[in-house]
């Protein structure tokens, strides 16, 4: 039985790596009402768990700040997904979105948005240095036969 | 996230259990870092058919492993990645550098 109403959950909390985990397990849980496939379930938390932990690795260096993230269902058939922060920003987006870059050291893999970009139909990023990044992202869960 | 290995004629099997993301991964690291001081492998296998998540932090593992590897003059692969790590990996380009040994059932 698909959901054919608009509906959203937002979530906000501190920019700690422990939230992750609970950032993707509540979007999964959100998303399930769409009937998505273990594949299509499997994207969605991963393209959350990259926009989430490139909130809280890159936008407060100083601070633990606050992550904003919103989830909604439009369209009867598409999760729509904004992860928010009013961190540091990044200066240069289409270096940043490279495959391989990173700021991060050697923990860091640098293929957060080429796996973000691969998982989503649509993925677009905006951010102001000093203000914050937000990220908007975007999948159809197809109607299974 | 939980780590287990097994040693056997210079080879040693690393799985991974659970979900591994960047909360886990530095631990997951710091633990396979001191099994590859103590064991000094010539191979090292990371047994991914006990992992239910990971994101673009597994990849950082799986690179920093093989590298740890190759210069001590070994090679590490990865064995029985399941579908959602598998698609990160596929994502990522990484089965260039690194064998991915993929199970059975998985193959489309």
């Amino acid at each position: 039985m698909r959901v054919k109403c608009s509906n959203y959950i937002k979530l906000e909390f501190p920019a700690r790596s422990a939230n992750e985990s609970l950032a993707r397990s509540a979007v999964a849980a959100f998303a399930a009402q769409l009937d998505p496939t273990l594949d299509e379930l499997g994207d969605i938390k991963t393209a959350v768990s990259e926009a989430v932990t490139n909130a809280i690795v890159h936008a407060y260096p100083e601070q633990i700040g606050t992550v904003y993230l919103r989830a909604q269902i439009t369209g009867g058939d598409t999760l729509e997904l904004t992860v928010k922060d009013k961190g540091q920003g990044i200066a240069d987006i289409s270096q940043a979105m490279e495959p391989l870059y990173t700021t991060g050291g050697d923990d860091r893999s640098g293929m957060g948005f080429t796996i973000m970009e691969s998982f989503m139909d649509n993925l677009h990023v905006r951010s102001v240095p000093g203000k914050g990044t937000t990220v908007n992202m975007r999948r159809r869960i197809r109607r299974k036969v | 996230m939980k780590v287990y290995s097994a040693y056997q004629q210079g080879r040693l099997t690393i799985y991974l259990t659970g979900e591994l993301d960047h909360h886990e991964v530095r631990g997951s690291m710091a633990v396979i870092e001191r099994l590859l001081d103590e064991y000094l492998p010539r191979e090292c296998v990371l047994d991914l058919s006990t992992l239910n998540f990971m994101d673009s932090s597994g990849i950082a593992l799986i690179l920093k492993l093989h590298r740890r590897l190759r210069e001590s003059g070994g090679s590490a692969w990865v064995e029985n990645a399941a579908s959602q790590p598998l698609r990160v990996i596929d994502a990522s380009g990484i089965e260039r550098l690194v064998r991915i040994a993929v199970r059975e059932e998985t193959k489309a």
